[in-house]
């Protein structure tokens, strides 16, 4: 029983939308006020379940007809273990801050109930409350109560708070006239002393320069070590890896899974890609003068046969079909395919106009392939963006525009599957042991690797 | 571990004021007092003389027209000290009252991001006025001396009305400040409002223009009982508060519960609307 420290039934949470959903008039609330005062008084005690459930309906159903309205939230229930770490993904929009807010208090929900057991501090935000006018000793104690920390606490963890954040110097100017990275710095270093039982955590770590957020990260592996409940909403998928046991994926309101974190994220990922839902010709957001549209894309094996993934090592062609708007041959047509990893960071560049030349002419319908030697990306999966230029303009560009599913592979034959949680790229390379005296010759050495190196690959 | 269980559930039907949760976060009802203290006269050149210069600036030009000119008789004390006894509540009053109207809304991020009882944000913001009180009081006793008046011994009564004017200041702004929330009609009203009190409050006049048979009337108004009160504690005089004064507090007290419960019960909605 109290192994559990996060219980959530049926958490749903139902929020106007529009104009007229969020402001009513005051006329109209002054007339329900009214109305409902004097259906009240005379029979208070009688005011039971029945009436307020009509009530209830009767907004509800006005909601229905007026005001549209949408489930941020639509039961959602999950358990959560005490010293467990989970974390939380979705789509933008897909109702998993309305959730932290829910478990914070901040706002409550419309149906369902949560339970929590143990102290709760939720850091939805860094820097909360900070002030601009006040000095960074005067923000770290405001910020630290808005946090619900004690001041004893704060004492005691100042100085501690002060090197985190790289501010000593700093500590009795304004805020205002700190650079935006100290200020950030500072407003983290607050939020990540804050010791609660259980912490609720909103996409905290995008702050800073990348030390920074490395740093960031760390502490939050550390608070995560010290066997903390932590419930972890991000759009950073590394950090979701490194972090978190289990993570929960939420779509339009709805929890989807539940589970492992990698098989989660995979999912996650692939839902991403597909959901995006229409075929690549269907597709409406797309930038370009339309004088060609990418219509379709296919995996094929080196030897030209359709594949559903690429595997690892193994020769791949994409080939992407486009069809042109005039029946006329076209000039000067530049292709280009961006291929993105798990946190949607840029891995590489298919480019006409680097690697070859773009193409003199083509034909109004056909496709382009391109011929990836020996695949060298690790298992999972990886979208890409497409863009092409004719004649010098943008002709068409499709973010997101699919997905190469990758599946493992021998890559380096040796035999051996290369361990899959050490980035995305796989790379030919080779290995050399040097005695001392041999040191300068490596240029030499490296030349005839193939006969006194061992060589990989 | 239990014992720190927390139900999350939707609520419905009357609210418990939950005095306590609010004890709880007393840390930060400090630190939000505190703050609003520091940063209110930051980057201003006369910085906390401005506490001193309004009221000073009100009691002089009062004191010229009304007291000189026209003559309004003021119940046996100098003019301008019988006025700059009332000025003294009546800011503490206005500013309170405007400072906790705007306060949620003023603090939008915070009730968006952060949970914490509600109450703690206009409370403190009635809390921040006390500052420039303390200040304008101060010159209050000058002015005492200068026309060599003895304070009597009701002056222990003061800090009672001293709170008496915060309580009214925050009964108006709990309601204002959580209307304000949906309607920002609020924010507009309150200047427009505190100064047509002034004119039916007795601060540039006593009450003892109003004839006695509609002074109950007249005390509908609360500031009439507490800047009568404030008066009486603070110069003695003729008119000793009594049935206005009962009138004001049963008026102050009605409005201050009420705006209570009103508060708590929007209070859910505050971080959807705000």
């Amino acid at each position: 029983m109290s192994e559990v420290a996060i219980r959530a039934a049926g958490l749903s949470k139902l929020y106007p939308i529009g104009e007229r959903g969020s402001y009513d008039t005051l006329r109209d609330t002054l007339a329900t006020l009214l109305n409902r005062s004097f259906r009240r008084f005379p029979h208070r005690k009688k005011m039971t379940a029945e009436n307020r459930a009509s009530s209830k309906c009767f907004r509800l159903h006005s909601d229905g007809q007026h005001a549209e309205s949408i489930w941020a939230l639509k039961d959602v229930s999950f358990e959560v273990k005490q010293g467990e770490v989970v974390g939380v993904i979705g789509r933008n929009g897909a109702g998993k801050s309305t959730l932290l807010k829910i478990l914070s208090r901040i706002t409550e929900p419309t149906s369902g109930w949560a339970e929590i057991h143990g102290r709760v501090g939720s850091l939805l935000e860094v820097g909360t409350g900070f002030h601009p006018e006040l000095t960074g000793r005067e923000n770290i104690y405001l910020n630290g109560a808005i946090l619900g920390m004690k001041k004893t606490e704060i004492d005691r963890k100042f100085d501690e708070m002060v090197d985190f954040a790289e501010i000593e110097k700093f500590v009795d100017t304004p805020v205002k006239r700190y650079s935006s990275g100290m200020y950030m710095r500072l407003a983290f270093s607050v939020a990540a002393h804050l010791e609660p039982e259980i912490l609720l955590v909103d996409e905290v770590l995008a702050v800073g320069d990348a030390a920074f957020q490395k740093k960031c990260l760390g502490k939050m592996g550390a608070v995560a070590r010290e066997g903390r409940t932590v419930l972890f909403v991000s759009h950073n998928m590394t950090a979701i890896l490194n972090l978190c046991s289990r993570s929960i994926l939420i779509d339009r309101g709805r929890v989807l899974e539940y589970g492992a974190t990698s098989a989660v994220v995979d999912n996650y990922l692939r839902s991403v890609y597909v959901s995006t839902g229409q075929s690549l010709g269907q597709r409406q957001d797309r930038v370009g003068n339309r004088r060609i549209e990418f219509t379709g894309f296919q995996l094929l094996t080196g030897e030209g046969q359709p594949m559903a993934h690429a595997i690892s090592g193994q020769d791949a062609l994409l080939r992407f079909e486009y069809s042109a708007s005039e029946k006329t041959v076209l000039r000067n047509v530049h292709v280009a395919v961006g291929v993105h990893g798990r946190n949607d960071e840029n891995l590489f560049h298919l480019s006409t106009d680097v690697s070859v030349a773009d193409f003199a002419t083509i034909p109004p319908d056909g496709s382009f392939v391109c011929r990836i030697p020996r695949l060298p990306l690790q298992p999972g999966h990886y979208s890409f963006n497409l863009f092409c230029k004719v004649s010098g303009e943008i002709a068409d560009w499709v973010q997101n525009a699919g997905v190469i599913e990758v599946a493992a592979g021998d890559f380096f034959n040796s035999g051996k599957l290369p361990p899959s949680d050490q980035g995305s790229l796989l790379l030919s390379h080779s290995w050399n042991v040097l005695p001392c005296a041999q040191v300068t010759d490596l240029s030499e050495q490296a030349g005839s690797s193939e006969n006194t190196g061992f060589h990989v690959g | 571990m239990t014992s720190d269980t927390l139900l999350i559930k939707p609520s419905s039907g009357w609210v418990t004021l939950d005095l306590p949760a609010l004890w709880e976060y007393r840390e930060l009802l400090y630190f939000l007092t505190w703050r609003d203290i520091k940063v209110r006269y930051k980057q201003t050149a006369l910085g906390v003389a401005w506490a001193v210069v309004q009221p000073l600036f009100l009691m002089v030009a009062l004191s010229f027209f009304l007291g000189r000119l026209a003559k309004v008789p003021s119940d046996g004390s100098p003019y301008p000290v019988f006025v700059f006894s009332a000025l003294l509540p009546w800011q503490l009053f206005a500013y309170a009252l405007s400072q906790s109207s705007n306060s949620l809304v003023a603090n939008d991020r915070l009730i968006s991001k952060v949970y914490f009882p509600r109450l703690v944000i206009p409370v403190a913001a009635v809390l921040s006025g006390l500052i420039d009180f303390f200040i304008a009081f101060v010159l209050l006793f000058v002015l005492l001396f200068f026309y060599g008046i003895a304070p009597t011994t009701a002056l222990w009564f003061l800090p009672i009305f001293v709170l008496f004017a915060m309580v009214t200041a925050l009964a108006a702004g709990l309601w204002f400040s959580a209307l304000n929330v949906r309607y920002r009609d609020v924010r507009y009203t309150i200047p427009f409002m505190t100064q047509g009190l002034l004119f039916i409050s007795p601060v540039a006049y006593s009450s003892s223009l109003v004839p006695e048979s509609w002074r109950w009337l007249y005390a509908l108004n609360p500031m009439v009982g507490v800047i009568e009160g404030f008066r009486w504690a603070l110069l003695g005089g003729s008119i000793r508060p009594g049935i206005e004064l009962a009138v004001s507090a049963s008026i102050v007290l009605i409005l201050f519960i009420g705006g209570l419960f009103y508060f708590r019960r929007m209070e859910r909605t505050f971080a959807d609307v705000v």
